[in-house]
């Protein structure tokens, strides 16, 4: 009787987890995780559209506070890096532009990294009292970052104007290095978020280590001032390969691109997204409990 | 194949607690022995990832132990029990929210619990958002939202609020709109955790009516926790009774409920507390002899009250009335004994004064009594007891064709009908 209105593959689809089984036993891994993954696709979407909608509500000037941020950082960057210490840019592109393009995915990283962490227990109350596969709250975290990277590329575009500066053909392999920032920033962000909610102790680490990390990855400089023989062990830094694939593609050939570290980073960031998706899981059935 | 949508078998949970031993007189010492202790275990524990409890000592309890019972398709299933019975742990296993520690559960259909009224409602966003977030943490899609918005509006009737912010909302309004997002979801298996004991009466009615709905038009498997037994009695085939984490009762409704209330509960009964001993005549005890155990009493069954009457003088005159008074505090039944149709008191002691209702036909509820005793009417009150012998009148059979509901009316009075012919119709002239 109320199937009318539905679409037959939506029928079918539930037709389908309704003749599944669920065994629900001490210490058994689900099947069907990623399955439901997919089906509570939705839920994503919803959670990181309620936390954009909450920031901005009862505000006067709303969106741009996600602009000024940015904008702020890079014009101290580039006053103390730039002209007091004189750092030499990457080529002939000015500094500020340089500092830029290593502030985006920087910032993805960091203000997604640190939501995440505290995603789990912010939303206690969904954990403890609905189902649905807990990989979606710190990845809604990393939806908002996301938005906020959106807001701040148009920024980005709107430098390139002012400095008459044009990318080149380059800036279309830009989503790939924006792939890698997120795989560098899904691994470490549901590793912190499961340990969190178990020891609340990295609550107080994580704005330590997001400050350290401004200044040991190559955000307020280029990451060609690092001597040769320390490139490859720097690019330890899954942040490093990002934020430097980052600099090749706007900078048009300004920027060098460094392919062993490149590769590390790539191997480093995979290692951290395996390890926090297994932690994660394994944590998962006992959230409710400690939360 | 099996028509079993949900197995459960052997399933038990256990949870950790943590206890502060409180030693009479902490010298230093001690307060470092202890606390050393604590943090050896603690670093044990995080080694071996298991969860660190804060406390002294550590103790295992068990919420639920042992618990075996299988549900079909199309069944609705009522669990029971007192406070702390493991009620709400068992649906927090059965809707994967959390794991338990041996046992295990098979579910064969998609389950949505509601174990919360505005779940992940968010203060700042308004009636309208609320009602999309609401419905996609309850599983629903936002299509499915978008199809049953107007229903759900109308249902909580919050119209001309749906633009402003939750937060502005009264308590009223903002259950009503839980109730009503979770009211419409369409699962193949619902369970409902005690959220209908929410709002004013007619909302309660109305969500009542709604589970109703659910559970016998439109055919789902339901597993309902209540505490309002007459709820349970009106909704479900069977029930289950919880006691400590174990299963003590599972069956007919009916018969489980019966088992239900006969344990544990207190007796209609009033006892003068010994502090309050009085000089004059007064009322030294109070007891209800009900159809059936601690306190409740069937529908239409034979109800005798009991009252003692201690006078160390004899008393002239003496008039004794009480009251049934009803939970929304309305006095249903007045009862008298006057002088002269009543004579007692007429020497020291203690006089027992009876009185029997052949058929008590007051509406479901709760009630207590309120008694007096007098000189005839015009003189002194002796005593006035109010409050004393609760009792609660069920019903379970007959509420199957109408569900009967305490602000129905006070009291059932016997009533016949009969159909007239009707007359032919008179031309207009």
């Amino acid at each position: 009787m109320h199937d009318f209105n539905r679409r037959s593959d939506e029928i079918q689809a539930d037709k389908q987890m309704m003749q599944e089984t669920i065994i629900i036993e001490p210490g058994r891994s689900d099947r069907h995780y990623w399955l439901e993954l997919w089906h509570y696709r939705e839920l994503l979407r919803v959670l990181a559209w309620r936390d954009l909608s909450v920031r901005y509500k009862q505000t006067i000037i709303g969106i741009s506070w996600g602009l000024i941020r940015p904008f702020l950082t890079m014009v101290v960057f580039t006053a103390i890096f730039g002209r007091l210490a004189k750092l030499p840019s990457d080529g002939a592109a000015p500094y500020a532009l340089m500092v830029f393009a290593g502030l985006l995915p920087w910032t993805f990283f960091s203000t997604g990294w640190a939501e995440a962490s505290n995603s789990l227990v912010s939303n206690a109350n969904l954990i403890s009292k609905v189902y649905f596969p807990r990989l979606i709250v710190p990845a809604a975290s990393l939806a908002v970052a996301f938005v906020d990277f959106m807001i701040s590329f148009f920024l980005l575009i709107a430098m390139m104007f002012w400095y008459h500066f044009s990318p080149g053909w380059k800036i279309i392999l830009l989503p790939i290095f924006l792939f890698l920032g997120v795989l560098a920033s899904l691994g470490p962000s549901l590793l912190i978020t499961a340990l969190n909610v178990k020891y609340r102790d990295f609550r107080f680490v994580i704005p330590f280590i997001v400050q350290f990390g401004l200044y040991v990855s190559p955000v307020g400089f280029s990451s060609s001032i690092v001597p040769e023989q320390w490139r490859l062990l720097y690019s330890i830094n899954p942040m490093v390969g990002v934020i430097d694939g980052f600099r090749w593609c706007i900078l048009n050939g300004q920027s060098q691109l460094y392919l062993p570290g490149l590769a590390l980073s790539f191997c480093v960031a995979v290692l951290l997204l395996w390890i926090g998706i297994d932690r994660f899981r394994k944590m998962e059935k006992s959230f409710a409990d400690l939360i | 194949m099996s028509d079993t949508i949900i197995s459960v078998q052997n399933l038990s949970k256990r949870y950790l607690l943590g206890h502060q031993s409180a030693p009479p007189h902490s010298t230093l010492r001690e307060v470092i022995v202890r606390e050393s202790g604590n943090f050896i275990r603690n670093a044990f524990d995080l080694f071996r990832g298991r969860q660190i409890i804060q406390g002294d000592e550590v103790e295992e309890f068990w919420a639920l132990k042992n618990i075996n019972f299988d549900v079909k398709r199309g069944e609705v299933i009522g669990i029971i029990g007192r406070n702390g019975a493991g009620k709400s742990t068992l649906l927090k296993i059965l809707s994967r929210i959390t794991e338990p520690t041996e046992g295990r559960v098979t579910l064969r259909g998609r389950v949505a619990s509601l174990l919360e009224v505005g779940t992940g409602f968010h203060a700042e966003l308004t009636g309208r958002e609320n009602i999309f977030l609401n419905g996609a943490i309850l599983g629903m899609t936002q299509q499915e939202v978008r199809r049953k918005f107007d229903e759900i509006v109308a249902f909580a009737e919050v119209e001309r609020f749906l633009d402003t912010p939750v937060k502005r909302y009264s308590s009223g309004m903002y259950v009503r709109l839980a109730f009503a997002v979770a009211a419409h979801l369409e699962p193949e298996i619902l369970i409902v955790d005690e959220v209908l004991a929410v709002g004013d009466a007619d909302f309660q009615k109305k969500c009542l009516g709604k589970m109703g709905d659910v559970a016998h038009d439109e055919g789902r498997t339901v597993l309902f926790v209540s505490h309002n037994i007459a709820a349970i009695g009106e909704l479900t085939d069977r029930a289950l009774l919880l006691e400590s984490g174990s299963v003590a009762a599972i069956g007919e409704t009916s018969q489980v409920i019966s088992s239900y209330v006969s344990r544990g509960r207190a007796a209609a009964a009033y006892v003068r507390p010994v502090e309050n001993a009085a000089r004059g005549p007064h009322i030294s005890r109070a007891e209800i002899v009900t159809s059936d155990l601690n306190g409740v009493h069937q529908f239409g069954e034979a109800m005798e009250v009991k009252f003692w009457i201690r006078h160390d003088a004899p008393m002239a005159k003496a008039c004794f009335s009480f009251q049934i008074i009803n939970q929304f505090q309305q006095a249903t039944v007045h009862a008298w004994a006057l002088y002269p149709a009543v004579r007692f008191g007429n020497q020291e002691g203690v006089s027992l004064l009876r009185c029997k209702f052949p058929s008590l036909r007051l509406n479901i509820g709760q009630f207590y009594l309120r008694a007096n005793l007098s000189e005839p009417p015009g003189g002194d009150l002796y005593e006035t007891l109010d409050g004393i012998c609760p009792f609660e009148v069920i019903q379970t059979e007959a509420a199957r064709l109408w569900p009967w509901h305490p602000s129905d009316c006070a009291y059932h009075e016997h009533w016949d009908w009969t159909l007239e012919p009707s007359t032919a119709q008179s031309k207009v002239g």
